[in-house]
């Protein structure tokens, strides 16, 4: 009697609330269509897609495709460069800006602290396509900024970087640096400026040198958004964005840039003879990786810090 | 006594001096890591910008190092005499406006609903929304979707897929939540005021900086979104700019025979470091334009994001 009373109770809220519940309608909508019903196209994956039968009546093969995958002499090399660019990405791209924004925060002169910021931020919002293209353009050996200068200092022509496969990492990650450094200090920066001067004062009186109070004042006031912020970068180490590593990729570097995602693409739409299930069933094997990683590292640091984003 | 007293007070000095000492280092060494930092994002800027204002002949035998060399405007004449280039920027204008657009109305629908406590089953729609963050189809699944829709090569093929970024529902959601205050919630309903209408009068009028945020996030997405476009158009009447940046920027091809002017297109082998350099600054004025206004906006919303992520 009473789970009956609770429910004619749930129900009238419900009702009462009717109106949310109508505009909620669209976005539920749009999240089921465009984000379920994909997910649920993965069982392709376990099947021979063929487009004339359709997901449903194409025939079931279980595992062959990720068998095919493993088999594959492509498998070994993908997930190398793919781990080989996320993790020197992380191991990078993570503690930069946490630094600079420690470091601009201490800045004495806040009117160029406040300008460098500004600069920082912009090339954020430079689309890929033409971050790679300001790369080969800055980075050609023969018109480029690196080409006059080594020619300026040597008096050669200097050798061609974005033919090389082994500086394919460093370009791929130094640029990301380039590009985002500032934007992802803001969090950073912002947290910072929430610090009690009063601290600091005191630190000072105690005769606490800047390096001292940055350490044990300012670091472990981002040291929470930092741990969030680190598990959301594992969370997404699977998930290079492909857009980038395809632009900035060449016959001459592929061997050390194929990675996961580039080569789902290509093996499900660029190449000539398409296999659409055996691409689904490569993302499927990302998708889970990166999942348990997300998992992994959230009870982790749940565990160590007691925060966590789940 | 005496003598303990004075060996402090010497003591002490001492280490006055010599934290003194230490910051001095330290604010030198941390000044010139940022001036270096600074003048790296800087420089590249700058030398594009100058590098698209000299003459081709300057650009192409590397005599471009910080100023423009032989002032010249004509790797923007040609760049404004290419036919893609302007179809690209008109397609890029249309996707940016309708994609924010319906961007911005659906991330609404969803955010101001899900910021409400008295929704019941809040939390298990929230999940239903972050999931879809950590999981998806990927891009074969929707693709496949996308051509069963019968969207492949049509305009909507760049509006519908990520119309809604659950990531920046989230931050519209937070900003919500902890910028509306409830009394007003409560005295609205108190005069009769329906869902909808709480929502139109009196939540929207509130919300102008978390909706700059969204008209940031997703303009700029929009403006720069080459990949969908690249697998889901083929029509090249239909590509955004991005396309056909690629095509000039990275695959090096300058179709002469798109260039109006004749007396320019003879010129566009030699002119080719130029137009390039002044391609990057003209697709790059829009974004340059509304940065200014909605820069306040957006440091705002990311930390917003950041606090709930």
């Amino acid at each position: 009697m009473n789970t009956a009373k609770m429910r004619t109770q749930t129900w009238k809220k419900i009702k009462a609330r009717w109106q949310l519940y109508l505009l909620l309608l669209l976005p539920l909508a749009y999240i089921i269509v465009f984000a379920y019903v994909p997910m649920s196209g993965l069982i392709i994956a376990f099947k021979d897609y063929d487009f004339r039968k359709g997901i449903f009546d194409s025939p079931w093969v279980g595992l062959k495709h990720f068998q095919n995958f493993f088999h594959s002499y492509k498998f070994k090399l993908v997930l190398k460069n793919t781990l080989t660019l996320s993790i020197y990405s992380l191991a990078v791209s993570f503690p930069i800006p946490i630094v600079f924004a420690l470091l601009l925060n201490s800045m004495r002169n806040r009117r160029y602290a406040k300008l460098i910021q500004t600069v920082t931020y912009v090339p954020h919002f430079i689309s890929t396509v033409i971050i790679v293209g300001l790369l080969t353009q800055i980075l050609s050996n023969r018109t480029g900024i690196y080409g006059t200068l080594y020619t300026l200092i040597t008096g050669e022509t200097g050798p061609n970087i974005l033919a090389s496969g082994p500086l394919f990492k460093h370009i791929y990650v130094w640029s990301g640096v380039w590009q985002n450094m500032g934007y992802n200090a803001i969090i950073y920066i912002a947290a910072l400026a929430g610090v009690d001067t009063s601290l600091h004062e005191a630190a000072m009186i105690d005769g606490a040198t800047k390096v001292q109070r940055i350490r044990y004042i300012d670091f472990p006031t981002i040291l929470p958004t930092a741990t969030i912020m680190l598990i959301l970068a594992v969370g997404q180490i699977m998930n290079l964005g492909y857009e980038k590593v395809l632009l900035m990729q060449n016959d001459l570097n592929l061997n050390y840039s194929e990675i996961i995602s580039t080569y789902v693409y290509k093996v499900g739409l660029a190449s000539g003879i398409t296999n659409f299930s055996l691409s689904a069933a490569i993302s499927m094997f990302n998708s889970v990786i990166n999942f348990i990683l997300l998992l992994t590292v959230n009870k982790i640091t749940k565990k160590l810090s007691g925060s966590g984003i789940f | 006594m005496k003598n303990t007293n004075q060996f402090m007070r010497k003591n002490s000095r001492v280490k006055k001096v010599k934290t003194g000492m230490n910051d001095q280092i330290f604010y030198l060494l941390s000044g010139l890591v940022l001036t270096i930092a600074f003048l790296l994002v800087l420089y590249p800027c700058i030398f594009v910008v100058s590098a698209s204002f000299s003459s081709g002949t300057a650009v192409q035998s590397g005599k471009v190092i910080l100023w423009p060399v032989e002032f010249s405007l004509t790797g923007y004449d040609t760049v404004f005499h290419t036919a893609n280039i302007w179809t690209g920027f008109s397609n890029s204008l249309f996707y940016t406006v309708c994609g924010t657009i319906i961007n911005v109305i659906l991330t609404i629908l969803a955010a101001y609903p899900l910021s409400r406590q008295d929704l019941v089953g809040r939390d298990k729609l929230m999940l239903f929304f972050t999931f879809t963050m950590f999981f998806n189809g990927g891009i074969i699944t929707n693709y496949l979707l996308v051509s069963k829709l019968g969207l492949i090569n049509t305009r909507w093929a760049l509006l519908l897929p990520g119309a809604l970024n659950v990531y920046n529902m989230i931050i519209a959601r937070t900003f919500l939540q902890t910028n509306i205050p409830n009394e007003l919630l409560e005295a609205s309903q108190l005069d009769g005021c329906s869902d909808i209408q709480y929502l139109i009068q009196v939540v929207l009028p509130l919300s102008k900086a978390v909706l700059a945020v969204l008209v940031l996030f997703y303009g700029v997405a929009h403006w720069n979104t080459y990949f969908n476009a690249m697998i889901y158009l083929n029509n090249r009447s239909l590509f955004p700019l991005t396309i056909f940046l690629k095509e000039i920027l990275i695959s090096g091809q300058i179709d002469a025979s798109t260039v109006s002017d004749p007396e320019l297109a003879e010129k566009v082998s030699q002119l080719s470091g130029v137009i390039k350099y002044s391609l990057i600054v003209v697709s790059m004025v829009p974004v340059l334009v509304i940065y200014p206004f909605v820069q306040k906006y957006f440091i705002k919303g990311v930390t917003i994001g950041a606090v709930k992520g």
